[in-house]
């Protein structure tokens, strides 16, 4: 036997095997454009997975060696291997099947940090391994490069990811609103200029390892003092950021590896990440440098003082009955959900009015905006566990122009969304697309108080002549007002 | 494989990637998110890789062996865990019909 010809057919191999997996993963997103043929995307993305994992064990656990013409095996720490996996995949599964569609943002962002933190080790372990086997100035300087890529990003996405978990989840240890302090812009961009110091010094003097773990050190405070200036309106970017950073890691792991399909699929994720993430800064009107570096500003006294104003005589409250008699003429009915309706728990309440008007002949459609929940495609999510067929749910380009043939605007637990003050240039939010809910004949506002969302500015919907405040929760509302139309 | 062709690779997958995720609809974000979550736990592959490695304990301490795992690990989580949410998602879009 040539065991030239031997090495050269498991590369050939390998390589293939990883070019399967990565076709995998590109029919699989292609198939997640249609609601159809998403479940079937997903399963084949899982399959090209699962094809790049028992490659693995070809690639790196058989050993040919043309020299001294023998094959190895090194599967000598299996039991590592067994337990680690073993004990993810549990934990995976498990986590996944508990949690809540409402707490679906910040299970994606502690994945995201996983990963992130899993290519961080790859690589330092790797860099390691190669220091014991090959002298320092043997090292190639673009695998180098890719290591301090991968440690920075890896780090940034694993520390962010969990300030952001902490933050959704609402952890008492991590605080909720932006902590900003005197000089935090300056000492962010200065740490990331340290890193790139660090790197380069790395890259120049490679031989010890302790550069690199100092790199990772850094990544990880960098990451921190991003996320947790970050308000609760923002964190659809952050996580579809931080989506994207752990792609690249990935990619960034791949040139450290040599290897194809880590690079393929990183690059996929990172396209993919930020991509979302330039859909949600466009959905807010916002730079993404805004959205990292500072808050929404401008909020000062002389605005809070033009609430009382703006609202003063001009609110017209009304009763969950009333509603329901003008819902009882109306044709054509939108219900604008924002975050506040899942925290009510009043996606089903929302349903069953929504089923009983269409019995009744009314037109119904849903309008959202896209951050109306705290992730990329959210609200869609927690109107679909409810069952609403998603042919209903319109975004922000369809729906808009309905308004004005709309009888009834139901808007629930959204605010800013909805405000028209991003119409006018001197706004906090100015330039912001809007639900232009106040086109509609009636518009009619579920809400506990006239208080700010989290622009912290007033909205003069509420103050306008077609607008019916109706004050309370917002499951306890819904549920009256169906409880009354029934009775009409 | 040298450079050029890995990066070569890189903007080719890049590019691919913007064409794909612009044909998703806004629908379906959330599920896209957490799949292509679950892609980026490639490193998977990698994980497993260094520790098929030829060295032993005795030559390079537990330590790398420990990171390593937990790399796995990790890398598992996220694997597992994004693809089984996304389908648990992706069966509600469903919906009646």
């Amino acid at each position: 036997m040539d065991y030239q010809t031997l090495f050269d057919a498991k590369e050939v191999l390998v390589g293939l095997l990883y070019l399967l997996s990565a076709i995998f993963f590109i029919i699989g997103i292609k198939n997640l454009s249609k609601p159809k043929t998403a479940p079937r995307g997903n399963m084949l993305g899982a399959t090209g997975m699962f094809i790049a994992f028992l490659t693995a064990f070809i690639d790196f656990g058989i050993h040919i060696d043309v020299n001294s013409e023998a094959i190895t095996a090194t599967f000598d720490y299996w039991y590592i291997l067994v337990a680690a996996i073993g004990l993810g995949a549990v934990i995976g599964v498990w986590s996944a099947i508990g949690v809540k569609m409402t707490g679906m943002p910040q299970m994606v962002a502690i994945f995201n940090g996983f990963g992130g933190g899993a290519s961080l080790l790859v690589a330092g372990v790797f860099y390691q391994f190669e220091l014991e086997t090959t002298s320092a100035s043997e090292l190639a300087i673009p695998m180098l490069v890719a290591t301090v890529l991968s440690g920075l990003i890896g780090a940034i996405t694993f520390s962010g990811s969990l300030i952001a978990y902490g933050k959704l989840q609402g952890l008492k240890i991590i605080p909720g609103k932006p902590v900003n302090f005197r000089g935090d812009l300056a000492l962010k961009l200065l740490m990331l200029v340290a890193m790139i110091v660090l790197g380069v010094v790395m890259v120049l003097n490679p031989g010890t390892i302790g550069w690199y773990w100092l790199i990772v050190l850094g990544g990880t405070l960098l990451g921190v003092l991003l996320v947790v200036g970050i308000g609760g309106a923002d964190m659809p970017v952050v996580i579809s950021l931080l989506n994207s950073y752990s792609g690249l890691a990935a990619a960034a792991t791949g040139f450290v590896l040599g290897n194809v399909v880590l690079i393929i699929a990183g690059s996929l994720v990172g396209a993919s990440g930020l991509i979302l993430t330039m859909i949600m800064c466009k959905a807010m009107n916002r730079s993404l440098v805004n959205v990292l570096f500072g808050g929404f500003g401008g909020v000062d006294a002389t605005s809070s003082e033009s609430a009382d104003t703006m609202y003063e005589g001009k609110i017209t409250q009304t009763s969950s009955e009333e509603v329901a008699m003008v819902l009882e003429s109306a044709r054509r009915v939108v219900f604008v959900p924002g975050y506040g309706m899942a925290v009510a728990r009043a996606a089903t309440a929302v349903r069953q009015l929504s089923e009983d008007l269409e019995k009744a002949g009314v037109e119904v459609a849903f309008g959202i905006h896209p951050v109306a929940g705290r992730m990329p495609g959210h609200m869609n999510v927690l109107l679909a566990e409810e069952s609403i067929p998603y042919d209903k749910l319109l975004d922000l380009d369809s729906v808009n122009p309905t308004f004005r043939q709309t009888d009834v605007a139901i808007v629930i637990g959204a605010n800013d969304v909805v405000n028209p003050a991003a119409r006018e240039e001197n706004s906090a939010i100015a330039g912001m697309p809007i639900m232009d809910v106040d086109q509609a004949q009636t518009c009619v506002v579920i809400k506990r108080s006239l208080s700010p969302g989290f622009a912290g500015i007033p909205n003069p919907l509420f103050a306008k002549d077609n607008t019916l405040m109706l004050f309370g929760d917002g499951k306890k509302m819904i549920e009256e007002i169906v409880k009354e139309y029934k009775e009409l | 494989m040298t450079l050029i062709y890995l990066i070569t690779i890189l903007v080719m997958a890049v590019f691919l990637g913007f064409e794909l995720i612009t044909k998703v609809p806004a629908t379906l974000h959330t599920p896209l998110m957490s799949g292509s979550n679950a892609i980026s736990g490639i490193t998977i592959v990698g994980a497993v890789g260094v520790l098929l490695t030829h060295l032993s304990v005795s030559e390079v301490g537990v330590l790398p062996f420990i990171l390593a795992a937990v790399a796995l690990f990790f890398a598992t989580i996220n694997v597992v865990g994004g693809f089984v949410v996304s389908n648990r998602m992706l069966q509600k879009f469903k919906g009646r019909k």
